[in-house]
């Protein structure tokens, strides 16, 4: 009996298998109104849950498939690609779905407890809803192989995370969220006039196709402002220094599970966008060499891994904390894209899952002291070193992969940046690396000191460890915030290849 | 207000079906002149504006429940991501609408545009009515005193003490 649905549920897969790529955007996107449809606030997560689970698994499936048969277009409609809309897998955009879906795999066994606690309960499975359809638009932004496709999942994943942040329970969240909005909105704007650009000189969205055009066309002033409007809109999406004013709040007032997974995904999926931007779209096109692009996006990471992280000393908010750091770590993605060498790449894409995994780690440590001990500020940390220990030892593991400390993910992605800063011969770029490190120490032993050597307040009630239905998940991703240090082939083979390939297909591109 | 305002009420009265009678040759006549789901929707939702605007939010509201609008809001979308994966189950790629006829992908086209334009149409009637209903049908909390708009705003006491009235703001 058991064999025979077996048997079934076999086929099925394997009649299903070549439009895993569409499904892997549909399913979630269908899941969205459904969840409204089934309102009772339980039986919306354990749907969320399994829809996620299975985009999860989904993701895998597609990162196995590129591995074996190559890369995958997909016509939507049946419209073949420079004409149609086309999916396309390669192998970073798989990396980066399986890191997306797997954090949205990962966050919905925590997010029972931690939501209830902190979205009103009428509203919670709107935020499940929001929650999917987010999911959705950064799975769609990191599969689509058209640029105006690419603007319009960035608009569903982005006006999901507004409303996602404005559920938090500090009023400030509407604050937050609302200029979120007006930075967001202004950055996806300034995408969509560059893409507008770029249309009107070539007739066609398809960013492959839209890559073989470019090179000739080169030398037009219109291709260079289209460039400079993508890398500002994109830039504020993904929070580069100057432009990150709207993160540190966001990240803050946003309900746990929504810091968790906006701070983890969304960033992440932003400096997936500007690798395609200046690889694929543009890589045929000699910018990097002439208009010094990559001097500014170096620069501004410099700056922004060293000011951010001095601003995250001086934080008193926990979250806030937290979001500066990211900041800071942002800026060792962008420098390392913007090296312009395949060290560089590989670090910027190793860096882009890693510290995906190591931040989903930190905010849900700080999500399990917040629903146990109401901890907002970093003085309410103090005691629960002894009071909740499962919890505050992932937090120091997380906090030690931020510095970069051996045997954590931070130092594998870590290394490879200052190799690439060497293979650049620039000693200054290896010396900030090592600097922002060392004030990450700074900002980090005050979690720790807090946490492990500050006395618990008098009177406060006794603190209970995290229900378990919080800590595994928490502690799947520590683990794997160590597991991929230990075993960094893994994940430090995928990125080498990854960036293999867009530097060689950027220098395919280049025509003569 | 019914009894105050004939004019309004007759000619409105007059216009609300045309009105939902010209949103739906709008959005069926869409894959074969301009229009299509989305403008029909806007101009369906309309008619349940000016409804609204004349005999009150709270009555329009008993007719389209707000449980009911946000089922449909759903509903569309569902509606629309539906036939890409009925596509899939019919053997072609997502939302190729071809496959949704097996015989003849001609009528395919003329149903997947149909059927899509329809979720189109559902949800953008039901998202309008609800933006509207948000904002015109404000009611404030129990806990606030209802703003009553004949009477002058009552001066808030916690700005006349952050700001003493000799220091004034600069």
């Amino acid at each position: 009996m058991i064999a025979v649905y077996w048997q079934t549920a076999m086929a099925w897969l394997t009649q299903l298998e070549p439009h895993f790529a569409p499904l892997q955007v549909a399913i979630p996107l269908i899941a969205a109104p459904i969840c409204v449809l089934i309102r009772q606030r339980r039986i919306a997560w354990f749907f969320t849950l399994v829809v996620t689970w299975v985009t999860f698994a989904i993701a895998v499936a597609l990162l196995v498939q590129v591995r074996s048969s190559g890369d995958i277009s997909y016509a939507i409609g049946g419209w073949e690609p420079p004409w149609g809309i086309e999916y396309k897998v390669d192998l970073l955009s798989a990396l980066v779905l399986v890191i997306v879906a797997g954090i949205a795999a990962a966050v919905m066994p925590f997010a029972r407890v931690s939501v209830e606690r902190e979205v009103p309960n009428p509203r919670i499975y709107l935020f499940y809803t929001m929650y999917l359809l987010s999911l959705a638009g950064l799975l769609g932004i990191t599969i689509t192989g058209d640029a105006f496709n690419l603007f319009v999942f960035l608009e569903i994943s982005s006006l999901s995370s507004y409303v996602l942040i404005s559920l938090g329970r500090d009023t400030r969240a509407l604050t937050a969220a609302f200029r979120y909005l007006i930075l967001g909105t202004l950055g996806a704007t300034f995408y969509v006039i560059g893409v507008g650009m770029l249309y009107m000189m070539t007739g066609t969205l398809n960013i492959a196709d839209l890559a073989t055009r470019l090179p000739a066309l080169q030398n037009l002033r219109v291709v260079e402002a289209a460039l400079a409007f993508l890398l500002v809109g994109v830039g504020l999406k993904l929070a580069l220094f100057p432009l990150h004013t709207w993160l540190p709040n966001a990240y803050a007032f946003a309900p746990t599970v929504a810091t968790i997974f906006i701070a983890a995904t969304a960033t992440k999926v932003s400096v997936y966008v500007m690798i395609r931007l200046l690889y694929t779209l543009f890589g045929g096109t000699d910018f990097f060499a002439t208009t010094g692009v990559d001097e500014a996006l170096v620069g501004l990471g410099m700056v922004g891994m060293i000011a951010a992280a001095l601003i995250a000393i001086f934080q008193r908010n926990v979250k806030r904390l937290l979001a500066y750091s990211s900041v800071s770590q942002i800026g060792y993605m962008v420098l390392g894209l913007a090296l312009g060498n395949v060290a560089g790449l590989t670090a910027a894409i190793l860096h882009i899952v890693y510290h995906a995994l190591m931040k989903a780690a930190l905010f849900m440590a700080v999500g399990c002291a917040t629903t146990q001990a109401r901890v907002v500020q970093i003085e309410d940390l103090a005691g629960l070193g002894r009071q909740m220990p499962v919890t505050m030892a992932s937090m120091v593991v997380g906090i030690l992969s931020l510095i970069g400390v051996p045997l954590t993910v931070g130092f594998v992605s870590k290394w490879y940046l200052l190799q690439a800063a060497f293979v650049a011969g620039d000693w200054a770029i290896a010396l900030v690396i090592v600097a922002s490190g060392l004030i990450a120490a700074v900002y980090g032993w005050r979690v720790i000191e807090a946490a492990y050597f500050t006395d618990a307040p008098e009177g406060r009630a006794e603190v209970a460890e995290a229900p378990l239905s919080m800590l595994v998940p928490l502690w799947l991703l520590t683990g794997l915030c160590v597991l991929l240090a230990l075993n960094a082939e893994w994940t430090m083979t995928l990125a080498e290849e990854a960036a293999r390939a867009l530097m060689n297909g950027a220098a395919a591109g280049v025509v003569p | 207000m019914m009894r105050e305002k004939p004019i309004l009420r007759v000619v409105s009265k007059n216009l609300i079906p045309p009105i939902m009678l010209f949103a739906l040759y709008v959005q069926f006549h869409g894959d074969f002149g301009p229009g299509g789901g989305f403008q029909a929707g806007v101009i369906f939702a309309s008619a349940f504006i000016l409804q609204s605007l004349i005999i009150g939010v709270a009555e329009a509201r008993r007719v389209a429940r707000s449980a009911l609008v946000r089922s449909l809001l759903a509903f569309g979308g569902i509606l629309y991501i539906g036939v890409g994966f009925a596509a899939v189950a019919m053997g072609g790629n997502f939302l190729d609408y071809d496959a949704l006829d097996p015989h003849d992908p001609v009528h395919g086209q003329h149903l997947g545009i149909l059927l899509i334009e329809l979720g189109v149409g559902i949800t953008v009637a039901t998202a309008m009515i609800t933006i509207f209903f948000t904002f015109a049908g404000y009611e404030p909390l129990p806990s606030e005193p209802a703003p009553d708009p004949n009477r002058e705003a009552p001066e808030r006491e916690d700005l006349a003490q952050a700001v003493p009235p000799h220091e004034g703001r600069r």
